[in-house]
């Protein structure tokens, strides 16, 4: 395993956490994706403003990120695969509350028990569906 | 105007985080789901760490009276487990499992602009459009 791989992941992983601490200090708010892209589906009023800020914030980071480093491009499965896994990935988080992190970053870190069975749930059926994609259908 | 500057900077940063984990790499999220395979384990320093600080740190934010800016603080307020929480985190996870990708890295990603990231993201919103129109003849009681 390479030091320096694993040192970029654990500070991102501290810079996430305190991104989402700060919102949750600063405007009391849950740092969810999900929940945030959700609320403006559709768009309520008076509630607006600072879903759009958070998300173009994000996009901003994006740009940041694609200019100093690069981002990915690619994604490696078929077209077919990407479009089912955007639709299940959209309605299972609206459906089930949350998202990484909603409920992985911040439902874990307030000790919250539907967080806890959400992040099992969620990450036991990923490590199925990987090993069913990967090594019984052999790559989709 | 100090609630649109705070949600703008606080997005930031966490997209720089994710960056810098290395989530926003599909090809690593899948490396990371598969454990019978190449696994990559660093991923579970990424869920680690901000769980950690987050926990750390809201356990002291959560005396204070209120937040900085703002009346209250705006927590979900469900105890209970239900069937559309579980269902909805495994069909997330089967989502997840597929390409690699959840809704805050394919945000980011979506800035270089890629025809794949484009694809899931449009995807991503039907799915929630889907459940917005779902949901209105359903409701959660």
């Amino acid at each position: 395993m390479q030091l320096l791989p694993l040192l970029a992941s654990l500070a991102g992983g501290l810079l996430i956490g305190a991104a989402a601490l700060a919102l949750l200090a600063l405007s009391g708010r849950v740092a969810g994706v999900s929940g945030i892209i959700g609320g403006l589906l559709p768009p309520r009023r008076g509630d607006l403003d600072w879903r759009l800020a958070y998300l173009v914030g994000m996009l901003g980071g994006g740009l940041l990120l694609n200019a100093w480093v690069g981002l990915p491009t690619t994604v490696p499965v078929s077209r077919t695969a990407l479009i089912v896994s955007g639709l299940l990935v959209g309605f299972g988080t609206r459906l089930g509350n949350g998202c990484t992190s909603g409920h992985g970053v911040c439902g874990l870190g307030r000790g919250s028990p539907r967080s806890f069975a959400a992040v099992v749930t969620f990450m036991g059926v990923a490590f199925v569906t990987v090993f069913v994609t990967r090594h019984i259908l052999g790559g989709i | 105007m100090r609630s649109i500057l705070i949600a703008f900077g606080c997005g930031l940063v966490f997209a720089l985080g994710l960056g810098l984990s290395g989530l926003v790499d599909p090809a690593r999220v899948l490396a990371f789901l598969d454990l019978t395979g190449d696994w990559e384990p660093n991923l579970m320093l990424v869920l680690g760490g901000a769980v950690a600080v987050y926990a750390l740190g809201a356990r002291q934010v959560l005396t204070w009276p209120r937040p900085w800016d703002g009346l209250r603080f705006q927590l979900p307020t469900r105890r209970s487990l239900d069937q559309r929480l579980l269902l909805g985190a495994a069909l997330f996870g089967v989502g997840w499992g597929l390409a690699g990708l959840c809704p805050g890295p394919a945000l980011v990603d979506l800035a270089a602009g890629s025809a794949d990231i484009v694809l899931f993201v449009t995807a991503m919103l039907s799915g929630m459009a889907l459940f917005s129109v779902f949901n209105r003849f359903a409701p959660e009681r």
